[in-house]
């Protein structure tokens, strides 16, 4: 009897053990670092969470998910990379450009996967896109920006002037404006463009561009989408409309926008993160494009402003408002 | 905090400790608001980086920023002594110009330097972990900048410049140049704000033009703060004070950073930081009442 009961108790002893062990090697550490809060880079962290979840990562159970944001100040991005790289996670992920680079600088071995970086080359994240060679990859959010002009000649015919808000002190909205340019000057289009260097600023910008333009586009730019609803109102007030290089500015009242929603954005990234947390060695990972570019259109403002969508238009539309 | 976090704060509050000895020099000896800061700073980044890309040696372009911030400081101090524009007013209007000029440095709003040589790369390259060689090397410069500034103020010159902040006509009554005190002063002041901001781009591989945002908030929250903790009228002391404020600020930051455990959210942290500051400078003060109000409830006792 005695025996029996020492031979049951080592066994439950085992099993314990085993249970304990399997369950600590399943407990990963994701570290977030974000450049700072609004809707597009929102959405792409909880993208990631719910992308991670979907793969059987769930927070509070087998994943430790630490997020900070920098509240745009470089240097506590700075801060943050130390703080997360002292903790030895097993993935480093780096929303927008700063935050990346902060990481990136921070560590040589621990793998960080960046997203929403509109420029991975030119941030110097990575030397090559198709084979990383370092400990960095991730996905890059540019914008199909030609498809966008094409969007805006759709919605405009006979279409001579784009007028852009912008951010120069933005690394991604700059790329995005040089690509605009280039793109509509091929087509004979002008652009004028208006630089707001704050989310306050975004509002007076549009004011000074709105009067010139036939249509105003919104591009990617982290003030410009803090200030979103500024920059529509001022467009409603002429009743010109407002092309968005993010899906989720249509929500606010741009007329159309050909772009990936963000979230997706945050999805596609939890794949990476799941592929390096599998082992998959950041070379082998090459840097991504955010795919799924959706047609979002708003109807109600369309018919405020008296525009009326052509049917292949509204056939190609994945959501319609 | 792990030892890595440590280390990192304090590699960060050394090079922000450069920041805080320019605003000393401007705030406390010359008497002058000067919130040139924010625009010398990314200034330093932006030349430094520019050359390194350019393929200048690193340490010829940490010169070349600290010169063009000594250059902000100058133009501030022209539009304050020569176009008699308020202090504060001239220095705004040099911050704001100052962000179109970085963009125009570096020709884009952030330049990478990942890859690229910098001032620690040569000590690196012999093998040495990163992070050492970023704060043993960050720390000599500041103690180097340190021992410079008080040396200074110790001078002949320095007497001048200290008494520019505190009576200034008095200065001028006994023939001093007050407007050459103001403009050496800024220019060095902001030298040193653009030497940190080189540091800043070269150990974090990234200058950025939005990095001065806020920094002549930390600068001053430093000064104060180290102050505060270290007071003492000594030359030494002050500067020592204002470079340890700096590492404190930092280390409040971090602090602030790891408080996810006490149900706060990451958008907290400016409020954190600030609630840790200013617990910082109210306790001494209480400690301060606290010892007062015992030692007059005693008096009654002894009488």
């Amino acid at each position: 009897m005695k025996r029996i009961n020492g031979m049951s108790l080592f066994c439950a002893a085992v099993l314990l053990c085993m249970t304990a062990a399997t369950s600590l090697a399943q407990s990963y550490k994701v570290a977030v670092s974000q450049i700072v809060e609004h809707p597009a880079l929102d959405a792409t962290r909880q993208g990631l969470l719910d992308g991670l979840k979907a793969k059987g990562y769930e927070e509070g159970k087998n994943l430790k998910f630490i997020y900070q944001t920098a509240q745009g100040n470089p240097a506590i991005a700075v801060q943050i990379a130390k703080q997360f790289v002292g903790e030895k996670p097993n993935v480093l992920v780096g929303i927008a450009t700063p935050t990346a680079q902060a990481l990136a600088a921070s560590t040589r071995s621990i793998p960080v996967i960046f997203t929403a970086v509109t420029d991975p080359f030119g941030a110097k994240l990575v030397k090559n896109l198709a084979h990383p060679e370092g400990n960095v990859t991730g996905l890059s959010d540019l914008s199909p920006v030609v498809q966008h002009v094409e969007l805006m000649q759709e919605i405009v015919p006979e279409l001579r002037t784009i007028g852009v808000v912008f951010n120069p002190g933005e690394a991604n909205a700059v790329a995005l404006v040089d690509l605009l340019k280039k793109t509509a000057m091929s087509k004979g289009i002008q652009v004028v463009e208006a630089s707001a260097l704050k989310s306050a600023d975004v509002q007076g910008a549009a004011r000074i561009i709105a009067s010139k333009v036939q249509v105003i586009y919104a591009p990617t730019d982290n003030t410009v989408a803090s200030a979103i609803d500024a920059l529509v109102g001022v467009a409603n007030q002429v009743k010109i409309p407002v092309v968005g290089g993010s899906t989720s500015f249509v929500k606010n009242g741009a007329v159309a926008s050909l772009g990936f929603d963000y979230y997706q954005v945050g999805v596609q990234t939890a794949e990476y993160v799941e592929a390096v947390l599998k082992g998959t060695p950041v070379s082998e990972l090459p840097v991504k494009f955010a795919r799924g570019s959706d047609l979002f259109l708003n109807q109600k403002v369309a018919k405020r402003l008296g525009i009326t969508f052509p049917d292949a238009m509204l056939k190609r539309a994945t959501n319609l408002k | 905090m792990s030892l890595f976090a440590f280390l990192g704060t304090l590699e960060i509050g050394l090079i922000y400790g450069l920041v805080a000895l320019g605003v000393y020099l401007t705030f406390r000896i010359l008497d002058f608001p000067d919130l040139t800061v924010d625009g010398s700073f990314p200034m330093g980044g932006a030349v430094a980086a520019t050359a390194i890309v350019a393929g200048i040696n690193p340490w010829v372009a940490t010169i070349l920023a600290t010169f063009s911030g000594a250059f902000c400081g100058l133009v501030t101090a022209f539009l304050a002594v020569r176009c008699g524009i308020l202090h504060l007013l001239a220095s705004i209007l040099t911050m704001i110009a100052a962000f179109s000029v970085n963009i125009r440095i570096m020709g884009r709003p952030n330049i990478a330097l990942l890859g690229e040589p910098t001032i620690f790369s040569p000590f690196e390259s012999l093998g040495f972990d990163p992070l050492h060689v970023h704060l043993g090397v960050i720390f000599i410069l500041v103690v180097c900048s340190s021992l410079f500034v008080i040396r200074l103020l110790s001078s002949d010159f320095g007497l001048g410049l200290r008494a520019t902040g505190v009576n200034s006509q008095m200065v001028a009554a006994q023939g001093g140049n007050i407007g050459l005190f103001t403009y050496f002063g800024l220019a060095l002041s902001n030298g040193l704000v653009a030497f940190s901001g080189a540091l800043f781009a070269q150990s974090n591989s990234f200058a950025d033009v939005t990095s001065g945002v806020g920094t002549i908030v930390v600068g001053l929250a430093a000064v104060i703060l180290g102050q505060t903790l270290l007071s003492g009228t000594r030359i030494w002391v002050a500067v020592s004070a204002v470079i340890l404020g700096s590492i404190l600020y930092r280390l409040s930051v971090a602090f602030a950073l790891s408080s996810g455990m006490f149900g706060l959210q990451a958008s907290d942290l400016n409020l954190i930081t600030a609630v840790l500051v200013a617990l910082a400078l109210v306790i001494p003060k209480m400690k301060n009442t606290v010892q007062c109000k015992m030692m007059s409830g005693r008096l009654p006792d002894s009488d």
